[in-house]
Formats: structure tokens, C-alpha cells, sequence
């Protein structure tokens, strides 16, 4: 099909044809058409249906303000619904469906919606689906989002790759029209480092849509060379194609590159790159969005905004219809007509709202002044339009302008608030812009092109001169003075017809009356009730208009009507440019031991601990189930040895003559006296009196000492150890590095591990029983002088070691140990076996430090020494931590030691009961936080809390769990499940 | 945000954790006391709700590790002053 509607000239390239398709149908058009503009070359119009009547909709603007033509772009994973025909350039084999249709788009099932609609005005959901309750989940709310809405999502996964960048400027200039490039030309001459940024795909703004001539040679032209002069320059960047849709503080401007033409052939580069620019200062010349008539009808197919008209032939070498019509309020809306005659295209008639004598003469139009358009005909294409007067006019394309509204949107990122300017009829930027941001050119409200040219002209010269950089003595380019004239006018009364407001949502001015009639007077208020200006396009080309149409209703000043507050984005942003590269594994960084190669090899299931992949249980043939694998490790490191990688572990190295003294104020028990050699168990709280972590930490010179944290904590204990020492006591002398990743680092269990250890130890250390006895802590050597440091610490309740060797050492020494301890029977065990020893052992953890048990509740309270102050020591004093009713950390064991084996499942998440109570809130006593199967006891045992549970020792409770379905009775006892005397530990 | 770190320059406030109030600067030391209960109870819960310049603790935790305090207009997100937490614990008259 040959492209109708095609006029010669534009800024396209008409030698080179590009195919496409829409809803099927091949189509064809140029490089440098958006959809849009190949669209309506192709004489298509009709583009989609609106969001809740079904109407058919047409093309209305130019730009990224678009309220309808959106459409879903490309197929399958790569479909990308809501994109906007108007800033989409074309390319050969893309793919584009109209939305929000049942059936073909020029017959539409859902249309019968539009014959409903009186039924369907502001506040009808909120009116009409509220009873029988039960049937809003099934019945209202599919059937409500199966006629409304906008494009489906291909729902599988993106595709498409995304980044993100930082760039550092002095002068961020947004909006590369005639401001935009004035500004850019005085600000880079003095030599300061500019970002010139622009949402469109070509630079120049307007001034491509224009007949306007600059400097006496076309606006498009002069744009171009400007540009060429700027890329050229060394402290220039220009950024096409990228929007800067948010301010955010200090200088700090998001900003949204489209590079989908370079993906498309690579699909390793990204589609998009979501920038992070630094701006000293930033100059917006963001130009100015035209904004519609509220009058009958006012949305068919074929009514267009009149500079959008201007712009699709200007530009794109597109003629809108054969026969036009101008409907206006102010002059620009007649540059239309002009630009049209001047292409030769028919202009009927043009319509001008103000009592005044004519603009200007149009060549075969009718001119009728003090008239309005009251209501228009044709269903899927305009066909006609009637007048105030009476009149009935054929035309089949109507160009409506409504006047131009500064596009102050980033000005009020940081809760500016517009005023409103009576002499253009519309808001402009207020003072209270972001720090750092000028206005310049129609942003600011300087609605002449001249008067624009020179704003952004000084601006550039004098935001550089703020930042000490002097701009070259430049003339700015001249223009013909064209002067702007308007008056408002919003609503035409339209008797039974609607007249749309915000064409995206299907936001009429009878919607707007009726909120402000059913009490809504706050245009906040109306803009939730009726959803003015909360579709997609964020009622870029509507609110100003809904605003006006509230003023008049409640006859009141649009000051004090005033605007919704404008947040970013500025335009709609996909959620991967957020995600950028972290997405997947990558989402956050991997943390592998010095041993995972190892791990590996021998079969191990992994699980993620913090970042950290740890061994979980190490699977043997014939195991076919994981609790197999845990009970052997459990057995085999009780019975004989077996090995741990302990390196996720927090290592934190502290130095210094105040160590012990600091230590004595960060955890509760005494640390003051700690030997050299030794090492000791230290519980911390917070200073409300709860635990916060545990660990040792040993002292190995009187000045220097190593402490663990848990593996969740290390980060976080780090940061409050520098609390208390840089904030609390800035002059103790103590000095403390993160040693985590320094250090790979082993449990070594079991009562042969001395036997094993003693294989690979070098001889001159002697780690014999009295040499080095229980809780002993030094520096030595393995495997020929390795430096290494020994801990003997138990957490498992057997003889058992800590063994610390450089990180570039873990992986030989975990293969050196295994090698070694070969001829008894060594087994490597995983965080599972970890967690059933420690379970037996009754050692608080995770699941215990939870963040609501003081020192008491874990039975520690004996630790906590009354003789110094340290945090949490006064606020774990308060009575309520001290009642004896409160949750305390006990054991629990099965009467019936059989309970659950079969049902294969532990006890953790039950809740506590009296053996008489209903489970039910009022009748909770606590809750079991760990629990496995013991294969020491046979059966399985659990720590838990329950009310005053250090005396209820020996009680029977039930232990509910009722998502598992299972009641059974435990018996409350010691937490030292296995070897409550600890000999095993001391041998 | 960019905070001015003052050793390390404008860094990005990704670079960082947040607490709060300076307040938690002024750890009571009467601890032997019974009645520190009530000062201790103020340390830990009790803060101005400021609109306007707030100082407050922020960790470089990305970067040098360094305490610093920063003073914040909470109404614009102003930095007007930023220093090492402790500099300023000492001018507070604390040491060991």
C-alpha cells in the first residue's frame, strides 16, 4: 500500500524505504519516521481503543506526551506493551498491535461499553460493585480488568539487556531545541564541561517542526549545524534520544538513553542505559506541551493538537487529511493553517474562540472568529464538525490548539509549586526550582522563538560565569519576532455529548463536574476520583485543561485550584533500566569460599548464607535422602572427626593498649582479665537490652586480639564496634580491621581431631591436651611453615578446633586435612550437621537471636556481669526484661520419642500450649525456633521459648503445628540436649 | 545525596549507612546510679522530630568506614556541614 498521505520534503530521508507492520498488515515508510508518522503517512488514523469506553482513538500529538496512540511493540519475550507510536522510531521488521481491543480494531466487541456510559462516570466502581462483597474478587474485578486496560505483558522473562552509567558535567542543559542549543553554544565556549541532553532521536526540538528561519537559514538547519559545532567540541557531550525524567538532590539528574537500534543488532549491548548524572548546575529548556478543547466529541480519529499537525508535515512530510480544519484560541494554532497552505494542503476552514479581528488571511478558508467546535461526527475517522454557529463543516482532519503549557514538570521535582501566568494562560516555573536549575525559552513561559533564543543564550553565559568559566563574547541568532496571543479557554458546552479531558483514561469534563459536585474540591481529590491524569502519559497534554475546567466549575482562580504534585519519572520507565545488569545471579555479588572448588568436587549441596554459598551436607552414594547424609556426618565427627568450613564466619582483628577495656564495654561478661593464649565466648546486646550476636575472640598478644562474629552479623557488628569506639569512646586506643575474607578458616571436630591436627601441625607446636588446653587460642605453623592460628573452641560439644590459615592456603589445607585424617575415617560435614550438633548442644543462634530475647531469655542472664557498664547493661535492667513470664529459651523433647519420625518433619514454628488449652491466640505459651531429628537421641528435640520456662522444667506442654497438622506432647527440659557436663570438650 | 566527606570529598550517599540523631553521641556515663534508668531510657528512644537543619550520624560504610556527622535540612535535603563523628564526640567533652 503506498504511503497516501505522503507530502515531498521533511526531515526524513524519503530514498530510503523501511517495512513494517501493523496488526499484520505490511506497511511501509522512511528513515527517520516514528510510528506515528508512518502511520499517518499511511493514512491510518485509527490507532487504538481507550481505556474503559472502547472508543476508537486516533494519533493526537507528536511527542513522549502521547495519551493515545500506544501500542505493544514486537513478539513474544520481547513484546513491550504501552509504547508510544509518537517516539518510537520505525525500522524494518518491527512489529506493532493496536491495544485494548476484542477483535479487529476497527470492529471492537468491547465498543458496546461506550453505549453504557452514563452509567460509567467518576466514582462508578467505587459506586456500583460494592455488594454482594463476595463478588468483587471473582466476578467484578476479572471481568472490570478484562475490558479496561492497556497493553498484556509477554510474561516471560526480559529478554533485553539493560545498564547503567554516571557522567559528571558543570552545565546539564535538558532539551536541545533553540534555548537548549543557544544555551549549550555560550556555556561550551567558555570552556566548561556540558551535557547537552534531548528525549528526542534528532536534535533541534521545534525547530525541526518550524517554518521559522534562524540566523536567516532554515531552523532545522540552523539546528543541525549547532549541533555539529557541539559534537565537535572536546568538553561537549550529547546525549540524543535520552530523557531526563527525574531531579533528584544535589545535583543529581536521572537519565534515560534509548539504544535499542544498536541492541537490536547486538543483543549484548543494551537497550537501554539508565545514566546517574552529576551536575554542577543544569539549564532546563524542556520547550512546551500544547494542550486540547474540552468540546463534544473532541476525541475521534482525525483531531489532532494543531502543532502536532504542523509538526507531522513540517518534519515528517506527512499531510494529516485532504481537508483540514483549525480550531484555536490563540495565534500559533493559525501557523498551522499558514504551514498547510503553504504545502498546499486544503485548509476549510479555521476556527478562532476569541471576538477578535482574524490572525491572518488563509487562502480558501473560511474564518470564523467568536465560534467554537461543539461537536463532531464519524465513528473510526472524523467526517465532520459542527459549529457554535450552527454551521456543518466536512473535513477529516481537525488540528485543535488549546494553547501551549510550559513543560515545568522537572522544575517541581523538589515540590515547586507552578504559578499561574495570565498573559500566555497557563502555569509557569515558580523561583522555588531545584538548587542549581535555570529555566530558559518556553519552559519558563517565553513563549517568542527570539525572545527563547536569547534566554537560553544569556543563561549559558551565565550559569558558566557562576561556575568561574567565561563564555566567548557570541551573538545570539536572530529571528523574526513572531508574538504569541491567547485566551483561555477550556469546556465548550457540549448539551448530551462528552467532551474528553484526559483522553487515556476516559476522563470527560462531566467526570470532573460531577467529583466537583459530589464535594471533591481538592484537585488532588479529583484527580484519584475521576483518575484525571493518572494513565501512562501522567495527563501531560490533560491536566492544565482538567484544571481549568475545575476553576470554572467552582468559580474559583487557577492559582487556587492550583496543580497535582509532579513526581518522577518524568515519562514512563521500565523496571529493567532500574534493575540495569543486577539481575539473576548478578542481582548481588556471589561469595565463594577458598574451598568451594573443593566442596564441589566432593558433591556438595549448596545453600546461600548472607552472599556466601555454604556446603549444606555432602551426599554419599547410595544416600537417597538428605537426612541420610546429615546423620552420618553428625555420627561419624561425634564418633571420630570430621571438618567444617567455618570462613563465612565474621573475623574482625583488633589491636591496641584499650582492647580489653573496649571489649568489657561491647559485651556483657568480663573480658578485662582475658589472658594471652586464651580465648572466650562473649555475648553482645543492643543498647535496648537484647541480644544482637555472639562469638569469641581471643586474645593472642596484650595488645592484639581476633574476634568471630556470625556469619549474618559481620557486617553489622563491624559497623557498631566502629560506633562504639569512633562516636562512644573516641580516645581508647583501639585499632580494627575486617579480616573475614582474609582468613579461610575450619572447625575441626571430634575426639580424633587432635590426632588429625597433629599430622599436619608443625612439630615445634605442641597442642597436646595440657600444652594447649580447652579454649586455648595461638599463632603457629602447618604443613612446613604455613602461618596458621589455632583456636581451641567447640561448637559442636566435642574436642574440637578452630584452625585460621590465609586465604590463599584454605583450599590445600581443607585437601591436606582430608589426606590427613584419612586413616580415621574423616568426614567433611555441612551447616545442617552444624546446626543438629549445635541443637544438642543447646547453643542459642539465628533463630534464637531474633532480635526480641534479652540475655535472660537465652539463660545467659549468669554472664551478665553487674560490675561495669556496657551496652545494653541499664535498659536489660528495666522490669519487664526481668519478669519471669517472659518467653525463655529452654529445650523440648517428644514424650513419645517416635512423634514425627514418620511424618518425616521437625518440630520448628510449633506453638505452645497447656496440654488442656485450645490453640488459640489467648492460650499461646511460645513458639519452638529450632528444631531436628538428634541421631545421638534418636528422636527429635527442639529449642524453643515458653513463659517462665527456666522453671518449668519437666512440665508437659503440647507443641502445635497447625500448618504441618501435627499435636504433639514434649516434655520442657535443659537445652544441653548431649554431654550436659561438656567432658567431652575438655578431653 | 553527596555527601562531603571530609577527607575523602563529595561521595555518593550509596556509599553509606544511616543512623540517626547525634543524640546517640551523648551515651549518659552515670550508669552506677539507680536513677541513670530514666537517662539511659532517653538516650535510646527519645528524639526531636525536626523540620530544618538535623545533625545526624551517617558510616561510610563503602568507603572508609568513617563515623561522620552531617547536618541535613530535613525540609530540602540541604548538607550544610559534614565532620568526623569523632571530632566531634571529643569537642563533646568524650574520651575512654
Amino acid at each position: 500500500m503506498s504511503q497516501t498521505n505522503r507530502i515531498k520534503g521533511g526531515l526524513i530521508n524519503q530514498n530510503k524505504t523501511i517495512t513494517f507492520t501493523f496488526n499484520g498488515q505490511i506497511l511501509r515508510g522512511y528513515e527517520g519516521d516514528t510510528l506515528a508518522s508512518a502511520l499517518l503517512a499511511n493514512n491510518k488514523h485509527l490507532v487504538g481503543r481507550s481505556f474503559k469506553y472502547h472508543r476508537p482513538r486516533g494519533i493526537v500529538t507528536v511527542g513522549s506526551e502521547e495519551p493515545n496512540a500506544i501500542m505493544e511493540i514486537g513478539n513474544g519475550a520481547y513484546k513491550e506493551p504501552n509504547t508510544r507510536a509518537t517516539v518510537t522510531q520505525i525500522y524494518n521488521g518491527l512489529e506493532a498491535r493496536s491495544q485494548n481491543h476484542r477483535g479487529p480494531l476497527g470492529f471492537d466487541l468491547m465498543a458496546i461499553t461506550d453505549f453504557f456510559s452514563p452509567m460509567l462516570s467518576a466514582g462508578f466502581y467505587y459506586k456500583t460493585f460494592m455488594w454482594p462483597k463476595a463478588f468483587w474478587e471473582k466476578v467484578y474485578e476479572p471481568a472490570i480488568r478484562n475490558s479496561a486496560g492497556l497493553g498484556t505483558l509477554s510474561t516471560e522473562p526480559d529478554p533485553d539487556t539493560y545498564d547503567k552509567g554516571f557522567r559528571y558535567c558543570d552545565i546539564l542543559i535538558i532539551g536541545a531545541g533553540a534555548s537548549g542549543l543557544s544555551a549549550a553554544l555560550t556555556a561550551a565556549s567558555s570552556g566548561a564541561k556540558v551535557i547537552l541532553a534531548d528525549e528526542d532521536f534528532l536534535m533541534g526540538g521545534r525547530l525541526n517542526s518550524e517554518k521559522a528561519k534562524v540566523d536567516e537559514i532554515a531552523g532545522s538547519k540552523w539546528a543541525k549545524n549547532a549541533v555539529a559545532k557541539l559534537g565537535a567540541m572536546d568538553n561537549v557531550t550529547l546525549m540524543s534520544d535520552t530523557t531526563i525524567f527525574g531531579v533528584y538532590d544535589h545535583g543529581i539528574y536521572g537519565a534515560l538513553e534509548n539504544r535499542s537500534s544498536e541492541s537490536r543488532v547486538d543483543s549484548n549491548k543494551p537497550r537501554q542505559v539508565n545514566w546517574r548524572i552529576y551536575a554542577k548546575r543544569s539549564i532546563l529548556c524542556a520547550g512546551a506541551i500544547e494542550r486540547s478543547i474540552a468540546f463534544g466529541n473532541n476525541d475521534r480519529p482525525g483531531i489532532m493538537l494543531a502543532g502536532a499537525v504542523r509538526a507531522y508535515m513540517n518534519r515528517f512530510g506527512v499531510a494529516t487529511g485532504k481537508k483540514v480544519t483549525v480550531y484555536t484560541n490563540n495565534n500559533d494554532g493559525w501557523q498551522t493553517a499558514k504551514d498547510l497552505r503553504i504545502k498546499g494542503v486544503d485548509v476549510v476552514a479555521v476556527i478562532d474562540s476569541r471576538s477578535i479581528s482574524r490572525v491572518m488571511s488563509i487562502q480558501g478558508a473560511e474564518i470564523f472568529m467568536g465560534t467554537d467546535v461543539v461537536d463532531t461526527k464519524g465513528r473510526r475517522r472524523l467526517k465532520s464538525i459542527q459549529l457554535s454557529n450552527g454551521k456543518t463543516i466536512d473535513t477529516d482532519s481537525l488540528a485543535v490548539s488549546g494553547g501551549w503549557n510550559p513543560n515545568l514538570h522537572l522544575t517541581c521535582h523538589h515540590r515547586g509549586i507552578p504559578k499561574w501566568n495570565e498573559e500566555i494562560a497557563s502555569f509557569i516555573p515558580d523561583r522555588s526550582t531545584p538548587p542549581g536549575m535555570s529555566v530558559a525559552g518556553r519552559a519558563k513561559g517565553t513563549m517568542a522563538l527570539s525572545d527563547a533564543i536569547q534566554e537560553g543564550h544569556d543563561l549559558g553565559t551565565s550559569v558558566a560565569a557562576e561556575l568561574g568559566y567565561k563564555a566567548k563574547n557570541l551573538k545570539a541568532a536572530s529571528t523574526p519576532v513572531v508574538s504569541y496571543k491567547i485566551e483561555a479557554k477550556w469546556g465548550v458546552p457540549s448539551g448530551k455529548n462528552r467532551a474528553w479531558v484526559d483522553f487515556q483514561n476516559d476522563v470527560t469534563a462531566k467526570d470532573v463536574k460531577l467529583a466537583n459536585q459530589e464535594g471533591f474540591k481538592s484537585v488532588e481529590h479529583v484527580k484519584r476520583y475521576t483518575t484525571l491524569g493518572m494513565a501512562t502519559d501522567q495527563g501531560k497534554t490533560a491536566n492544565v485543561l482538567g484544571i481549568g475546567i475545575m476553576a470554572e466549575n467552582m468559580d474559583q482562580t487557577m492559582e487556587e485550584t492550583g496543580t497535582t504534585i509532579f513526581r518522577p519519572p518524568y515519562s514512563p520507565v521500565a523496571v529493567g533500566a532500574f534493575a540495569g545488569r543486577r539481575r539473576g545471579m548478578e542481582f548481588y555479588p556471589t561469595r565463594y569460599t577458598p574451598s568451594h572448588k573443593w566442596s564441589e568436587e566432593q558433591g556438595a549441596v549448596f545453600v546461600e548464607v548472607g552472599m556466601w554459598y555454604r556446603s549444606q551436607w555432602f551426599p554419599q552414594p547410595g544416600e537417597t535422602h538428605w537426612r541420610q547424609s546429615v546423620d552420618r556426618e553428625v555420627i561419624q565427627t561425634r564418633s571420630s572427626v570430621g571438618i567444617c568450613d567455618v570462613t563465612t564466619l565474621g573475623k574482625i582483628d583488633i589491636k591496641g593498649s584499650d582492647v580489653s577495656e573496649f571489649l568489657n564495654k561491647v559485651y556483657v561478661n568480663a573480658f578485662a582479665k582475658l589472658p594471652v593464649g586464651k580465648t572466650r565466648y562473649g555475648l553482645m546486646l543492643r543498647e535496648d537490652g537484647m541480644a544482637m550476636d555472639d562469638g569469641t575472640t581471643a586474645r593472642l598478644a596484650e595488645d592484639h586480639f581476633v574476634m568471630t562474629t556470625t556469619t549474618a552479623n559481620a557486617v553489622s557488628v563491624y559497623r557498631h564496634l566502629q560506633f562504639c569506639h569512633q562516636v562512644l569512646w573516641p580516645d581508647l586506643d583501639v585499632h580494627m580491621i575486617s579480616v573475614t575474607e582474609q582468613y579461610a578458616q575450619y572447625a575441626v571436630a571430634g575426639p580424633n581431631s587432635r590426632k588429625l591436627l597433629e599430622k599436619i601441625v608443625d612439630p615445634e607446636h605442641d597442642i597436646s591436651n595440657e600444652a594447649f588446653p580447652f579454649m586455648g587460642a595461638g599463632a603457629i605453623t602447618v604443613c612446613d611453615g604455613i602461618p596458621a592460628r589455632l583456636f581451641r573452641i567447640s561448637f559442636s560439644g566435642e574436642l574440637a578446633y578452630e584452625i585460621a590459615v590465609p586465604t590463599r592456603y584454605g583450599d590445600s589445607l581443607m585437601r591436606a586435612m582430608m589426606e590427613a585424617g584419612k586413616e580415621f575415617d574423616v568426614v567433611p560435614y555441612g551447616t545442617e550437621a552444624l546446626g543438629v550438633m549445635r541443637i544438642e548442644k543447646g547453643h542459642a543462634a539465628g533463630p534464637e537471636l531474633n532480635g526480641q530475647t534479652s540475655a535472660y531469655d537465652l539463660g545467659m542472664g549468669g554472664m551478665v556481669s553487674g560490675k561495669k557498664d556496657f551496652i545494653g547493661y541499664k535498659l536489660g535492667l528495666r522490669e519487664e526484661l526481668q519478669r519471669n513470664d517472659r518467653m525463655q529459651m529452654v529445650g523440648f523433647k517428644p514424650v513419645n520419642k517416635d512423634d514425627l519420625v514418620e511424618k518425616g518433619h521437625s518440630m520448628a514454628g510449633a506453638h505452645l500450649l497447656n496440654l488442656r488449652d485450645e490453640p488459640t491466640t489467648e492460650n499461646d505459651q511460645g513458639w519452638i525456633s529450632s528444631s531436628i531429628y538428634s541421631p545421638m537421641l534418636g528422636c527429635y528435640i527442639g529449642l524453643g521459648f515458653i513463659k517462665d520456662g527456666l522453671n518449668r522444667k519437666g512440665e508437659f506442654v503440647r507443641a502445635v503445628d497447625l500448618v504441618r497438622n501435627s499435636d504433639i506432647e514434649v516434655e520442657i527440659c535443659s537445652p544441653h540436649f548431649y554431654d550436659p557436663e561438656g567432658g567431652r570438650l575438655r578431653d | 545525596m553527596i555527601i562531603n566527606h571530609p577527607l575523602l570529598g563529595p561521595r555518593d550517599s550509596e556509599e553509606f549507612v544511616y543512623l540517626g540523631s547525634t543524640d546517640l553521641i551523648n551515651r549518659p556515663t552515670n550508669w552506677e546510679e539507680e536513677a541513670s534508668a530514666e537517662d539511659f531510657y532517653q538516650y535510646q528512644y527519645i528524639r526531636e522530630n525536626i523540620a530544618g537543619d538535623h545533625q545526624e550520624l551517617w558510616y561510610h560504610e563503602q568507603g572508609d568506614q568513617s563515623w561522620l556527622v552531617v547536618t541535613r535540612n530535613t525540609l530540602t535535603h540541604e548538607i550544610t556541614n559534614v565532620e568526623l563523628a569523632q571530632d566531634v564526640s571529643r569537642a563533646m567533652g568524650r574520651g575512654k
